[in-house]
């Protein structure tokens, strides 16, 4: 599945709640699912600091593709991780650093990527990307 | 439950702030964000308003009628708040940006004038990083030393450690009169009389006081004193420093500018008086009409009835919240003011906060600019409830109900 095709499976998905409450508990289970980062590399250097909340981001080459794992304190924004991830892992580093972040902004999750939030998930992004560059030009 | 006080008619209140009506996410707003900032009543933001509709002129330099206008609603604003501190002069009220300018004024000029090496200043473990980083600024420049008074588990400042502290090398201590993440109501005038004691100045952080509590700046004896105006109802942008008028007149200037000059030559220039002196350039003119409009709206109410009722409203969200499974309290000091700070077991307070706000309630999470006071309880941040005299028993009620739906969606 590309990376566009898992945005809109997601796009999907969500369009069937209807109550914030109900997307809430799905990003709150999805949270609870994470595989989370191993504990090695739960380290400073992968940490990116929240005023709110603390994320953990690590990348490594398997094959052609960028794995990417990680985990937050906050369930809600591990929850957001856990799309990002589905989304960006296991993709070659140029289709990552060609895409576009579409799915956040069409069910409803804007607000949690606005910098004024602090809670790690805009410099996460980021970081995403900086990753697949960084892979690209070492490739 | 609605428990019943006729200390203050608060739905008058609220009908003076017109924001309280708006509705959040669908739901009608319960604002418990007081910390942060309060909300407006309606003579506030009509005395603004008024200022840019009629008044509008610079001050203290015109010749013209409506400079002069401006310059006596200035002027008075200031009056009016040296009566609500009850300050000995009017020009030992300085306008500033807020708490931080305030602090920061002091910080510089005292450092500059008085700080060596060696020196010492003494703050205490839950002050805002605004009443930390100043003085770690001018300690690291003046090569003088930063002691902290530390606290206990319920978040009360420590008397005996605090006279261990204090010596012929103690120049200031810097406290906070209420703690902004615990609510301690800390013991200022004992601090104040045992700094002078041995010879030290005492500079208060007053911005989570002021507008809970009477504070009368004679009666503490304190140095400085330190507000802003948008956590009492008044605008952003605008802030008090008090300091006492000897003091004031051997400090030097701070910023250069206009407003603050007597004469100025290529060669030399001589200094305005108090308290022009440490007001260089147009200063927010609007801003300090806006304080006093506020002042004269708490003055209104009365701020003895404003203390009671939040101390109702206080011990009943406290009684509420410690039935709540999981919740623990974060300060329980003897003496607190308005201040629910708290953390769930198994959760993040920015889970809690971002569920509570789809629900219309606003609350603050995270540090609270107070890092090494949450290391002090070595916690990452808390979910903080901060009342007003213009919430009610039931905003109480919905937000524990809200509390309590959002620890059983994230168990």
């Amino acid at each position: 599945m590309t990376i566009q095709e898992s945005q809109e499976e997601i796009v999907e998905e969500f369009a069937l709640f209807d109550e914030w409450m109900d997307k809430y508990e799905h990003i709150i289970e999805l949270g609870k699912d994470l595989p989370i980062i191993k504990e090695q590399h739960k380290t400073e250097e992968n940490l990116i600091k929240g005023c709110q909340s603390r994320v953990w981001l690590y990348a490594e080459m398997k094959g052609e593709n960028i794995i990417y794992t990680a985990n937050s304190d906050a369930i809600i924004t591990k929850g957001i991780i856990a799309l990002m991830i589905r989304v960006f892992s296991n993709h070659t580093p140029k289709e990552i650093a060609q895409s576009d972040l579409f799915f956040i902004d069409q069910i409803g999750l804007k607000e949690h990527l606005s910098p004024t939030r602090s809670n790690g998930l805009v410099s996460m992004v980021k970081q995403i990307k900086m990753y697949s560059i960084a892979f690209q030009a070492k490739a | 439950m609605e428990t019943k006080t006729s200390i203050l008619d608060v739905e008058l209140i609220r009908s003076e702030f017109p924001i309280l009506s708006r509705k959040v996410n669908g739901q009608p707003l319960v604002y418990l964000d007081n910390g942060a900032t309060s909300q407006k009543p309606l003579s506030v933001i009509s005395a603004i308003s008024k200022y840019y509709t009629y008044q509008n002129s610079n001050i203290h330099r015109g010749i013209h009628t409506l400079s002069q206008e401006a310059t006596t609603a200035y002027e008075e604003a200031r009056t009016t708040v040296q009566q609500f501190i009850n300050a000995e002069h009017t020009h030992e009220v300085i306008f500033t940006s807020g708490t931080t300018g305030s602090i920061n004024l002091i910080a510089s000029v005292f450092g500059k004038k008085h700080l060596k090496e060696g020196d010492e200043i003494i703050i205490s473990t839950m002050e805002h990083h605004s009443n930390i980083v100043p003085w770690q600024m001018i300690c690291e420049e003046k090569g003088a030393i930063l002691k902290v008074v530390p606290i206990n588990d319920k978040g009360e400042f420590l008397m005996s450690e605090y006279e261990n502290l204090l010596s012929d090398k103690t120049k200031l201590v810097a406290i906070t009169h209420v703690s902004n993440t615990l609510g301690t109501i800390n013991p200022a005038k004992e601090i104040i009389a045992k700094a002078h004691q041995k010879g030290a100045l005492v500079l208060i952080d007053g911005a989570q006081a002021v507008p809970h509590t009477k504070v009368d700046v004679q009666e503490l004896d304190c140095d400085f004193y330190a507000f802003s105006g948008h956590k009492m109802f008044g605008p952003t942008g605008v802030g008090i420093l008090y300091g006492k008028e000897d003091l004031l007149n051997n400090l030097p200037p701070y910023q250069g500018g206009g407003d603050m000059i007597k004469t100025v030559t290529f060669e030399k220039t001589t200094y305005n008086e108090l308290p022009h002196k440490f007001e260089a350039g147009t200063p927010n003119i609007v801003g300090g009409i806006g304080l006093a409009a506020a002042i004269d709206y708490i003055n209104k109410i009365g701020i003895d009835k404003i203390e009671a009722y939040e101390h109702e409203l206080l011990t009943y969200a406290t009684e509420q919240i410690k039935q709540v499974e999981g919740v623990q309290i974060i300060g329980e000091a003897e003496k607190k003011a308005s201040v629910l700070s708290f953390v769930v077991e198994g959760t993040h307070p920015t889970d809690i906060g971002t569920i509570i706000d789809k629900l219309g309630i606003a609350i603050r999470t995270g540090h609270h600019c107070t890092e090494p006071l949450m290391n002090r309880f070595n916690i990452p941040g808390t979910a903080r409830a901060t009342f007003s005299f213009y919430n009610t028993f039931n905003e109480v009620d919905i937000f524990i109900n809200a509390l309590k739906r959002a620890i059983k969606m994230l168990l």
